[in-house]
């Protein structure tokens, strides 16, 4: 297993590394912020993945300077588009979720989800 | 064997049942029984022997029940104390568990990907060769990536735009807090506002200063960074984020009121209806005419000139509109509950 390439794709080692840390805090912590906050860390890694996977070595960002356009003086733009619609969706679900917690801290008066839950089945109950 | 009738007996599922058990003898018994209307047995003696039966067996049952109950008990308790501890623990070390195994499978995956920077990674493809060399003539932008998503892939931007919008509106759901039919406010927004002015300053000299030098160069900046948008990095979602940030500091320095005179709901529907409604026609107009050799009747203009890029700055200047309304709409909600 060519595990020395680790080393060389330095990037999305760490990217892959921040992913697995966000997805441990998103099962570990029982608080609501701190799991979100799990979430934005995965969104986090998944960009800088991306944005590592569309860098080529020696070229520039692209934008046509000098009418330049020979595909050997750019980096690939694509990645830069799927990060720039990966940050939406992120603020917008991060939005939402936030929403959601304030709703649920006024009705119980707790972010510890475990309790929520404990509270809504004796809801249910009664 | 008793012989007292319940409507469990009268039924044609007892009786087949029964027949199917006991053979055709129960059955013919019963017929016969039944035509005869009298019952064969006096009953007295062995209902006095049943209750006494139904006696016991109802006190066996109660402690039966009661010790049941205390088990339940003892299982309540220990899982409220050690059973939680161990079932938390047992939770814990398999989200490590999950977490660890889950980065070294991609990190597996992480060892087979091409390197970091080299020129014939798979990703480097003809889709990639076609938007650098032919973007800058088939769209007009000197940014390739602002040609590429606001022109090649507009539709999928039209999606991002849709989903900050439908975003905000979920918020709005859940966080605004309306007023009363009459306009009275309720109990909830009193408390919400004296909360607010409680905990942010009112008519803050600092801050007020600061504000009133540097909302409006926040808001050149914005505007600047939208409408360059094909030209220089940034772009609608860079400068809405950016104007909505002025919004933002006006907002805390000079308070509800005054930022109550230009941004209500109605701007907020008005601007979002507008900018969505017309990035979504300019772009059902140019799937249909402007690729594959149709004229559209839009002028690409020189590449390089601030009027270029045929409709990319009108669409930046939509999709930056929404953002920075949604933006400022998540603050005020998250603040107030209301704008």
């Amino acid at each position: 297993m060519p595990w020395s390439l680790l080393y060389e794709n330095l990037e999305q080692t760490v990217a892959v590394i921040l992913f697995g840390i966000g997805f441990s805090i998103l099962l570990l912590q029982r608080n609501l912020i701190r799991k979100i906050i799990g979430l934005n860390i995965m969104s986090t890694a998944t960009y800088l993945f991306l944005a590592s996977m569309g860098y080529i070595q020696g070229r520039k960002a692209p934008i046509v300077t000098d009418g330049v356009t020979d595909l050997a003086a750019y980096i690939n733009p694509i990645p830069a588009g799927l990060v720039l619609t990966g940050i939406v969706v992120s603020v917008s679900f991060t939005g939402i979720m936030l929403a959601l917690t304030v709703r649920l801290y006024r009705r119980y008066r707790t972010l510890d989800i475990d309790q929520i839950a404990l509270l809504a089945k004796g809801e249910d109950m009664a | 064997m008793s012989r007292r009738r319940s409507d469990w007996e009268q039924r044609p599922q007892a009786r087949i049942r029964k027949w199917y058990k006991e053979g055709f003898l129960a059955l013919d018994e019963e017929i016969i029984d039944h035509l005869t209307q009298e019952p064969r047995h006096t009953h007295l003696q062995e209902e006095l022997i049943e209750a006494q039966q139904q006696a016991e067996s109802s006190r066996q049952h109660d402690r039966a029940l009661a010790l049941e109950r205390m088990d339940q008990h003892n299982m309540l308790i220990w899982a409220r104390t050690r059973g939680r501890k161990a079932i938390s623990r047992f939770h814990v070390v398999l989200a490590l568990a999950l977490g660890l195994l889950m980065i070294i499978f991609l990190l597996d995956t992480v060892a087979y990907m091409p390197r970091f920077g080299d020129p014939n990674a798979p990703g480097a493809n003809e889709v990639s060769r076609r938007y650098i060399e032919q973007g800058l003539t088939e769209t007009g932008a000197t940014n390739i990536v602002a040609g590429m998503i606001l022109d090649y892939r507009a539709f999928d931007t039209l999606g991002e735009a849709t989903v900050l919008f439908i975003a905000a509106s979920a918020v709005l759901i859940l966080l605004r807090i309306d007023r009363n039919k009459d306009g009275s406010p309720v109990q909830e927004l009193i408390a919400a506002e004296s909360d607010d002015q409680h905990y942010e300053p009112r008519n803050d000299r600092i801050l007020q200063g600061s504000a009133m030098v540097l909302s409006p160069i926040i808001f050149l900046y914005g505007i600047y960074i939208i409408l360059n948008g094909h030209l220089s990095p940034g772009g609608g979602f860079s400068g809405g984020a950016i104007i909505s940030a002025g919004l933002i500091l006006y907002l805390d320095a000079f308070g509800f009121e005054k930022a109550g005179r230009f941004f209500t709901y109605k701007t907020f529907m008005w601007v979002s209806f507008f900018a969505l409604s017309f990035y979504a026609l300019a772009k059902a107009y140019s799937f249909y005419c402007g690729a594959n050799g149709i004229p559209s009747g839009i002028p690409l203009g020189t590449p390089g000139a601030i009027l270029s890029g045929g409709l990319i700055m009108p669409l930046n200047i939509a999709v930056g509109m929404v953002v920075a309304c949604t933006m400022y709409i998540f603050y005020a909600l998250f603040r107030k509950g209301g704008l």
